[in-house]
């Protein structure tokens, strides 16, 4: 293979092949490259440091004018090693770091890694009906948190603050609850292989009436904001389109794929969780453009809600981790003088009566359960598109590999499809239309 | 920087460093660094419930050269280093960084070939703050404990002796853990 004579970016042969470099090249050598051009392309690197890519998203456009021709992503500039690390702790480990690959949903990685364990582990029937519930309730409210992130987000780039404003209040009001039921505002690990950490508090239910009843008023304020706004409007309509062709050949999924017209949604196609006992629409338009997405995120986080209310009604009480205690995290956890901590009883009985049942604890809890060989995939239908996880054991205590498919990282190649022989100031639209995290990104 | 730093130790310069400290740490501008969780409870601190526009800094700058306060939030990757020292290089005098959450402190949980271990190694940091993510509130308290530290700090001649003392105490520092004498060892060598 031979190595092109004036790459945009830095090249050298290796033993192993060309290897390209991303920090591009010498600023005389580019000049006089360019000098030499006829044309009037100049090439505009936006990115990773800039407030309105949504993190540390790189940019590289080659502009005519104000008319984008090409359009290129550059990421990887916030590689975590997340996949590596979970090869080194257990599978319960696993769950504290999947919920920081796409910090915005964080539930979501958590459930579909729970879910893919679970069917390593063959105990998909035994997860209590309980913590089957709360993790859809979970999933569902986090669905409208991530969505007001992205309203959120996307008005701030927009420059309309207004809207950044009132995303932000509205995803408090979500984070509060997660915080009442978890503990933490982000970051929960809270659904664990074999069900959850620990069941709703007390007063759990009340709140989260009060946050439906509350909820649904402050929705209504984004339909009067944005969607009657003729700025707002003209800055999305017709703006990053992708037609389903282009959408299928991308493989795009979430709302991407919806706004072409197209209602898959795994929560429809391939139910999980118990979602098809559930009564919600899928919503779809067929604009293609940025203003449907935003359109039908709206519409997705009326449908959350609804969801969200069947579970509250729905909820008995019960068990919220499986039976096995081959499996279930032997912890009872109770608030103690020092926050949270295991139940006194708990320690009574595995350090007074039980000589087994320490042992059982110990070896759970430093060494992990074992989860036979072989492979498996399972996905749910994030905010951003289908999250499938792929998991691999050797029959180990620890994961041999875990791959996620995150639905930013496949999301963003359809940028280039959505900006190019676009403005330079759609590509901000488009690219907030995708909504892509680059925590899921990068991983 | 400027003529402040000129002056000669005495009442003047005391003066100068009072006006000085007040004028700087009441109108921060934090360049906006935002990189993995901690971005969205940095973003959150400015947003309407915790609203940072109470101590004058609701105004984040896209570009690091009207910025005087670098505020890391987030895990800072190995391919982000780089990019971070020409951020925190093109801000101009004073300037400030905070290191927000334990990854950008110390990597925190990601002990592995991709995070750099701690900010600090790439640019000097004034506050630590721990947590993943930092509550908003402790963003606010590691902000006003930082605008607590620019209040106080000295310049010219001041600021000389200052560091002077400094690295004085820090020689003279014990160990926080004491070590046994050699005479009266016992037990384990540690």
């Amino acid at each position: 293979m031979t190595s092109p004579t004036h790459a945009p970016a830095g090249v050298r042969e290796t033993t192993e092949g060309t290897v390209y470099d991303v920090t591009g090249g010498d600023w005389d050598q580019i000049a006089a490259d360019i000098a030499q051009s006829d044309d009037e392309r100049i090439i505009v690197n936006m990115g990773p440091q800039h407030p309105s890519t949504h993190g540390v998203l790189r940019l590289i456009l080659e502009i005519d004018g104000e008319t984008v021709t090409e359009a290129r992503c550059g990421i990887g500039y916030l590689h975590t090693g997340i996949e590596k690390n979970l090869e080194f702790r257990t599978w319960t480990q696993g769950t504290t770091f999947v919920t920081r690959m796409d910090y915005v949903m964080p539930f979501f990685n958590e459930a579909a890694y729970c879910l893919a364990v679970e069917k390593l582990l063959g105990i998909e029937d035994d997860i209590p009906d309980r913590a089957t519930l709360i993790r859809v309730l979970l999933m569902e409210l986090n669905r409208i948190s991530s969505h007001m992130v992205f309203t959120a987000t996307g008005g701030m780039e927009l420059g309309a603050t207004t809207v950044a404003i009132f995303g932000f209040r509205d995803r408090e009001m979500v984070l509060d609850l997660f915080e009442l039921i978890t503990g933490l505002r982000m970051n929960h690990a809270y659904i664990r292989p074999g069900g959850l950490s620990q069941d709703l508090p007390p007063g759990a239910v009340d709140a989260l009436r009060e946050f439906i009843k509350k909820m649904r008023k402050n929705l209504a304020e984004y339909q009067k904001l944005c969607v009657g706004n003729p700025v707002f409007k003209a800055r999305l309509k017709d703006i990053g389109y992708l037609d389903l062709a282009g959408c299928m050949a991308l493989g795009a999924t979430g709302p991407i794929l919806r706004s072409a017209g197209l209602p898959h949604d795994l929560r429809k196609t391939q139910p999980y969780c118990g979602y098809d006992t559930f009564d919600f629409e899928v919503p779809t338009t067929d604009t293609c453009d940025s203003f449907g997405r935003f359109l039908l995120r709206l519409e997705e986080m009326h449908q959350s809600l609804r969801i969200v209310e069947q579970c509250v009604d729905r909820l008995e009480p019960g068990p919220v981790m499986v039976a096995d205690k081959k499996i279930a995290w032997p912890a009872q956890l109770a608030l103690g003088p020092d926050g949270l901590g295991n139940s006194l009883d708990h320690i009574k009985k595995i350090m007074g009566t039980s000589m087994e049942a320490l042992i059982h604890h110990f070896k759970l809890v430093t060494e992990g359960f074992r989860v036979p060989p072989g492979q498996t995939y399972a996905a749910v239908e994030s905010p951003k598109g289908e999250l499938g996880v792929h998991a691999v054991s050797d029959g180990g205590t620890r994961p041999y590999r875990v791959h996620f498919r995150d639905p930013s990282f496949t999301n963003l190649q359809s940028m280039a499809a959505m900006c190019e022989g676009g403005q330079v100031a759609d590509v901000i639209v488009a690219v907030a239309s995708i909504d892509p995290v680059m925590g899921g990104v990068d991983r | 920087m400027g003529l402040e730093e000129k002056l000669p130790s005495g009442f003047l310069l005391t003066t100068v460093e009072k006006v000085a400290g007040m004028a700087r740490k009441s109108s921060i501008f934090p360049a906006t660094f935002g990189l993995a969780c901690c971005a969205i409870e940095m973003m959150t601190t400015g947003a309407g419930r915790y609203d940072l526009a109470r101590f004058g800094m609701e105004v984040f700058r896209g570009s690091p050269r009207q910025a005087d306060l670098m505020i890391v939030a987030g895990r800072v990757s190995q391919k982000m280093a780089p990019v971070l020292r020409q951020v925190y290089d093109q801000m101009p005098n004073p300037k400030w960084v905070i290191s927000m959450g334990v990854c950008a402190s110390s990597g925190g949980m990601f002990n592995n070939y991709a995070i750099v271990q701690g900010v600090d190694h790439v640019v000097p940091v004034d506050i630590y703050l721990p947590g993943c993510p930092p509550r908003p509130e402790m963003l606010q308290d590691a902000i006003l404990k930082l605008h607590e530290q620019i209040r106080t700090s000295k310049l010219g001649v001041n600021q000389q002796e200052a560091a002077r003392e400094a690295e004085e105490a820090a020689k003279k520092a014990l160990p926080t853990i004491e070590m046994p004498l050699s005479s009266e060892k016992k037990g384990l060598p540690r």
